[in-house]
């Protein structure tokens, strides 16, 4: 059973978002997401100013036999990015709401508005 | 692992280097590769050879692959000093003999497709597909049709048709299939309109069966001003009984490393001839042979066929490759080329109805089988979390090649598999019996699949720690 | 029944338990007036019927020494390289997606790569492509990738022509200009380009299709200068002699590409060969085609296995690197065979031997009368004749002395109609450069 923290709010294709305070907010993907996954080697996360908008493609996830877009869960602009993650993909794999944060997006108060709580992602993830 | 060719190396004085070629133009840094002896390398790479699995030393039935004997005549033939020696640019009348075969093989290919011409030059399946739609591209073009920018392709395609329709510049919408195989045409005509090109699919699908509307897909997709695109990887199991172009596709191509039975050389070279309608035929890639009035035969270029959608390699194809496919449809004839679907149908359900008996579930069990079949072993997965996977790698320690896994990957935990004609009922008969007894340990002795395969020179290799090292060249 | 080994009793069994009485009724989910009941094709022959028509074929392609190059050349090849290749072990596996099963055309290919980067002075190379013109246009398309929003390509008019017409074909279907870069008609080289507009890479041929040798460390410091990509194509036997792409200019090429066929590959008419594709590890993951990785298996024993698949059309279909699945395999084991087998120092010795065999040939011809040469500079083992006579006239002459002279340039649109491109490698002695001589001499006498 994959883990899905309760502080945390998801969007539909499997990233959480975590509410920093101050309009900032950290991203990444899910237990789940990682799970389905399998072993992660190469990750591809937007250059720090860049502009990115919900729902649309902003980055690239390979494991060893899938390559999955990364989905921008908000709207915003990228403040800071996991640099570590070039060469360690695995943290991904090994603790996904942790080290392997990907990264923290200035945008507004509402931001989390349409996003899921853990209890629907929960279902979300079953199905 | 063996040793390294680099572990062979013989320290002999550098060789001069030419005196009238300027230095800045010549190499700066020693060429640091071994030179071991004859002996050594002879032996290095037999060793080599024997840590792997093939079609003359075991059963491997690949599904979608067509691993069937590859006849050693038709290496023979294409080894001939004749054809072995022919430089590309040798003039025609001075390379009749080989114009010949290859005007014979375009002929006979048509014939075997029901398809009106033939440009034997595509060097692999993709890149005949590249060539098929961008023959698709061009015609509409042509008739001033701008607007078709969409190619429909089933979610169940062989992954080389999208990245071939987007390579040739088309938007990919994918069909789904209806739980019986057959394709979800209510779907297919939702998104028929103005702005499709045309439809790719293979029949019999990857599905192992075979789409049985093909006639009424055919009409709604012309209807709609879109033409029909043949992948021929699976023309195994109709080859002499159903012609692509009798059910209504306009190009196609073939794999004569899968259906003509050239080999497949560790990863090619294969060869992908392509096959079309008359109206695509002026659209055909260059080049082709033509033969004179008189019979004398000539490859013809661009001034003939001006709405050539171009080259795609600087000669005229794998020649060599084209060489063996003629040798084995010589070989056969026609009455030996439409046994060759009967017998690859009959291995294909025969295996299926056996490994059926013996406790696996079939995906499509009230289907025919086409020349292929999926299992799903999903039941084993849910008894004891053994997997498709662990069955394959389980399957190496029999000496037995592993089926193609995980696809199509609408089907969980599948398993494809494709026998081919080729093989004796002895060799199906342990296969079922090892298949047995893989399903007992399964659900006796989980950990023995898990750990599989045991007999070979590795183990289960850490694919990850290879990307994420990328040791792709060895250290100097 | 040829190939197939079913007896009578077999067929019947296999039947019954399909539950069916006829092969036919297999066929059975298929609608009735799709079946075909007869096609062209002619009688099966015996294997010895067949070896005699198809030896007949062989024999009646002409015998000719040959002296044509143009991205196809005449090597010797060592017995023991399609000896060892043409084991069924080679020839008739798969893929190697099942790597415990694999492991000796892995290894293979994962020495094949380290060759093919140390000739170049790359870090990467991948596991073949289909041949160097259609390397050559995956290279392009990499270079587009790696650039991002670029449009267009700088290809040299000294380009081989059937390359630029694999360019026109393949980039085209993706609406990618390709702008060309001329040569000057007094030296045949390069001249560098004006500006860079759009472009992505700059292509730069060493050594051309006049057989001359390029001044590469201008034309790649030319490239970087204006934040193009420079992409190499080469002959992999001439990197035995010339500078290594890796040290082009101050940075060195970003790619290079070429044929593979020099390295063991016997002629047969235009194919199958290779293409060779290198390149630096930053771009490694624009790669197209192959690439194969040394790992550990769970025990810690060394082994190798396909590696960052992701980029492939079988998983990340229409957004893959690439639509080529099967490339050149057997060909790539036969070059790793035949580099192995000359060694380090064999290749530099057939190449200088390549290189000494044409200045002695340039030197015998440009002696005979009214024969010159247009252009002077360095080459490797090609070069432009000009003839007092259409060149292809006297190319279809020598063919009645047996000998394929050359390639008349003016099938190429290139040059003047005297042009001959002639070339030499080591198969062909002093005595066969003489023949030629004579040969020329007597026949632009009597034309």
């Amino acid at each position: 059973m994959s883990k899905i923290p309760e502080t945390l709010r998801y969007s539909d294709t499997h990233e959480w978002v975590e509410d920093l305070g101050g309009g900032r907010y950290r991203v990444g993907i899910t237990d789940h997401a990682q799970e389905l996954l399998g072993d992660l080697v190469y990750v591809e996360v937007p250059e720090v100013g860049k502009a990115i908008r919900g729902g649309e493609v902003c980055g690239v996830l390979e494991s060893v036999k899938a390559a999955a877009d990364l989905y921008a869960p908000v709207n915003g602009t990228v403040l800071e990015r996991n640099d570590g993650l070039g060469d360690n993909p695995q943290w991904l794999n090994e603790d996904p709401y942790g080290q392997g944060w990907m990264m923290v997006v200035e945008a507004d108060a509402a931001a989390c508005a349409g996003l899921l709580d853990a209890v629907a992602y929960g279902k979300l993830a079953e199905s | 692992m063996s040793a390294s060719i680099f572990d062979h190396d013989h320290h002999f004085p550098g060789v001069e280097l030419p005196s009238d070629i300027p230095a800045e133009l010549l190499r700066k840094t020693p060429l640091n590769l071994p030179n071991p002896a004859e002996l050594e390398v002879l032996r290095h790479y037999t060793r080599l050879s024997q840590q792997n699995f093939s079609i003359d030393t075991q059963f491997y039935p690949l599904g979608s692959c067509t691993m069937k004997y590859n006849p050693r005549i038709a290496h023979t033939m294409a080894s001939l000093p004749g054809f072995a020696r022919l430089h590309p640019d040798t003039p025609a009348p001075a390379m009749q003999g080989l114009l010949q075969v290859l005007w014979e093989l375009q002929e006979w290919l048509a014939a075997a497709t029901g398809m009106a011409a033939v440009s034997l030059t595509p060097a692999a399946g993709a890149q005949g597909e590249l060539a098929g739609v961008a023959m698709i591209r061009a015609y509409h073009a042509a008739r001033g049709d701008h607007g078709r920018r969409k190619m429909l392709i089933p979610t169940a395609a062989h992954g080389t048709n999208p990245a071939s329709a987007q390579m040739a510049g088309f938007a990919v919408v994918e069909i789904p299939n209806l739980a019986d195989g057959d394709l979800d045409m209510a779907f297919l005509d939702q998104h028929l309109g103005p702005d499709v090109a045309g439809i790719m699919l293979t029949n019999p699908s990857t599905l192992g069966v075979f789409e049985r509307r093909i006639a009424d897909i055919a009409a709604r997709v012309h209807g709609a001003g879109g033409l029909l695109y043949y992948d021929g990887a699976n023309l195994n199991a109709i080859l002499g009984r159903v012609q692509p172009g009798q059910m209504g596709f306009d190009v196609m191509h073939l794999n004569l490393h899968k259906t003509f039975a050239t080999p497949h050389g560790g990863g090619g070279p294969g060869a992908g001839a392509v096959a079309v309608q008359e109206r695509l035929r002026p659209f055909l890639p260059l080049p082709t042979v033509g033969r004179e009035g008189g019979g004398a035969l000539r490859w013809v270029t661009e001034q003939e066929l001006p709405r050539s959608i171009g080259r795609f390699s600087a000669h005229g194809g794998n020649i060599g490759v084209l060489l063996r496919a003629h040798a084995y449809l010589r070989r056969l004839g026609r009455v030996g080329v439409s046994r060759v679907s009967a017998y690859a149908a009959l291995n294909a359900n025969y295996l299926l109805k056996e490994l059926q008996r013996v406790g696996y579930q079939a995906a499509f069990p009230e289907r025919r089988a086409s020349h292929e079949f999926i299992l799903s072993v999903s039941d084993l997965q849910k008894a004891t979390g053994i997997r498709a996977l662990d069955v394959a790698k389980r399957l190496l320690d029999f000496g037995i090649h592993a089926p193609t896994i995980y696809f199509p990957q609408l089907v969980p935990e599948c398993l494809l598999i494709e026998p081919t004609e080729t093989e004796s009922k002895a060799t199906l008969d342990r296969f079922v019996a090892v298949m047995a007894q893989i399903r007992q340990e399964a659900l006796e002795q989980p950990e023995l699949l898990r750990e599989a395969p045991h007999h070979l020179p590795v183990g289960r290799l850490d694919e990850a720690l290879a990307a994420r090292r990328l040791d792709v060249a060895a250290a100097q | 029944m040829p190939y197939i080994p079913h007896d009578g009793l077999e067929t019947a069994a296999m039947l019954a338990a399909v539950g069916v009485e006829r092969l036919d009724q297999l066929f059975d989910e298929i609608p009735p007036t799709l079946l075909v009941h007869d096609m062209v094709l002619p009688e099966g022959l015996s294997e010895m019927a067949l070896h005699r028509e198809l030896e007949g074929r062989a024999m009646s392609n002409a015998p000719l020494r040959c002296f044509a190059g143009g991205g196809a050349y005449a090597h010797h090849i060592p017995a023991i390289v399609w000896e060892i290749a043409g084991r069924g072990e080679f020839y008739s596996a798969y893929t190697p997606y099942q790597p415990e099963a694999s492991q000796g055309t892995l290894q293979v290919v994962y020495e094949y790569q380290s060759f093919i980067t140390r000739l170049t002075g790359l870090e990467v190379s991948n596991a073949s492509l289909y041949d160097g013109a259609s390397g050559l246009a995956e290279a392009c398309l990499m270079a587009l990738r790696i650039q991002g929003g670029d449009k267009s390509i700088l290809v040299p008019e000294n380009l081989l022509p059937g390359w630029r017409r694999v360019l026109d074909s393949v980039l085209g279907l993706q609406n990618i200009r390709l702008v060309s870069v001329p040569y000057d008609r007094a030296t045949g080289t390069l001249i560098l380009p004006a500006e860079a507009g759009d472009a992505a890479a700059l292509i730069i041929p060493q050594s051309s299709a006049l057989g001359l040798l390029e001044p590469v460390d201008a034309l790649t410091d030319w490239a970087h200068g204006h934040d193009l990509l420079a992409i190499a194509v080469v002959n992999p036997l001439a990197l035995a002699l010339l500078k290594a792409p890796g040290d082009w200019g101050t940075q060195g090429a970003d790619i290079a590409v070429g044929e593979g066929q020099p390295l063991g590959i016997p002629l047969t008419g235009g194919g199958p060969y290779f293409g060779f594709l290198a390149c630096r590890k930053a771009h490694v993951r624009q790669l197209p085609g192959r690439l194969v990785a040394k790992t550990v298996d769970g025990q810690g024993r060394e082994g190798f296995c396909l590696t960052l698949q992701a980029r492939e059309q079988h998983i990340r279909r229409g957004k893959a690197t690439s639509n080529i699945c099967t490339n050149q395999g057997l060909m790539v084991t036969a070059a790793t065979i035949h580099m192995a087998t000359l060694g380090g120092r064999g290749l530099q010795q057939t190449a200088v031997l390549c290189h000494e065999r044409a200045a002695l040939l340039r030197e015998l011809l440009t002696a005979v009368p009214g024969v010159s040469l247009p252009y002077g500079g360095p080459f490797f083992h090609e070069f432009v004749l000009r003839l007092p006579q259409a060149a292809v006239a006297v190319r279809d002459a020598l063919l009645g002395h047996g000998l394929l002279a050359g390639l008349p340039l003016a099938d190429w649109g290139m040059g003047e109609a005297g042009d001959l491109l002639v070339c030499t490698t080591e198969l062909l002695e002093e005595a066969d450069l003489l023949a030629y001589r004579d040969a020329l001499t007597s026949v632009l006498e009597t034309l």
